[in-house]
């Protein structure tokens, strides 16, 4: 496999890398579904009564895909970094930037478990609300998956330079 | 002030405002 993986001791990692930027991709393209589709547009179906379809039959499947994604993408990262995991989060020397990205990655998996699916779950009807409840969700939940939009930017900017191109690169 | 987060040009705009703090942060105060 040395044509794919840099060497055989390497393919633990390569394979976790892989699984890592897939799961990725799952979690933050739904994201970027959620924030720039499906908001706007339950907005505009909110006018002539059509959202339903989403809320019944969309929402509640990209919901399962958006949070289960998330955590395997966290698990997937922090496998990658195996012994490296502590100084990443620790900031230590070399590893400031994969740092500040496993730690803006890991609040937006705090974000999605503890902020988002809850008020979501409420918003959709899964859990049991008042209208007053279901409308501070509604705020909650956007705050929320704004701000991941937002941490998203300078996370997708570390992780894919800060430390995974530098290890491929033996350095 | 509107919260800036309530428009997705104002939530990318934070986005990339946030990227250059933490750009201008690894370059002074960390040795990266």
């Amino acid at each position: 496999m040395d044509f794919i993986f840099a060497g055989g001791t390497d393919v633990y990692a390569g394979l976790m890398r892989f699984f890592h930027v897939i799961a990725g991709v799952a979690w933050i393209g739904l994201l970027y579904y959620f924030n720039f589709v499906q908001v706007p547009a339950l907005k505009n179906a909110a006018a002539d009564g059509t959202g339903a379809g989403i809320t019944k039959h969309v929402a509640p499947l990209a919901l399962l895909w958006f949070r289960w994604a998330a955590l395997a993408t966290w698990l997937a990262g922090a496998a990658l970094l195996g012994g490296n995991f502590s100084a990443a989060f620790l900031l230590e020397t070399g590893y400031e930037a994969i740092g500040i990205g496993s730690w803006l990655g890991t609040i937006m998996l705090f974000n999605v478990w503890a902020l988002i699916w809850p008020n979501q779950q409420k918003i959709l009807g899964m859990k049991k609300a008042t209208d007053d409840e279901k409308t501070k969700a509604r705020r909650v939940a956007l705050l929320a998956s704004r701000t991941n939009v937002v941490l998203s930017i300078p996370m997708l900017l570390l992780m894919t330079n800060g430390l995974s191109h530098k290890a491929l690169l033996h350095i | 002030m509107k919260n800036p987060l309530d428009s997705i040009t104002g939530t990318i705009v934070s986005g990339i405002i946030l990227t250059i703090i933490i750009l201008a942060l690894l370059e002074n105060f960390f040795n990266t």
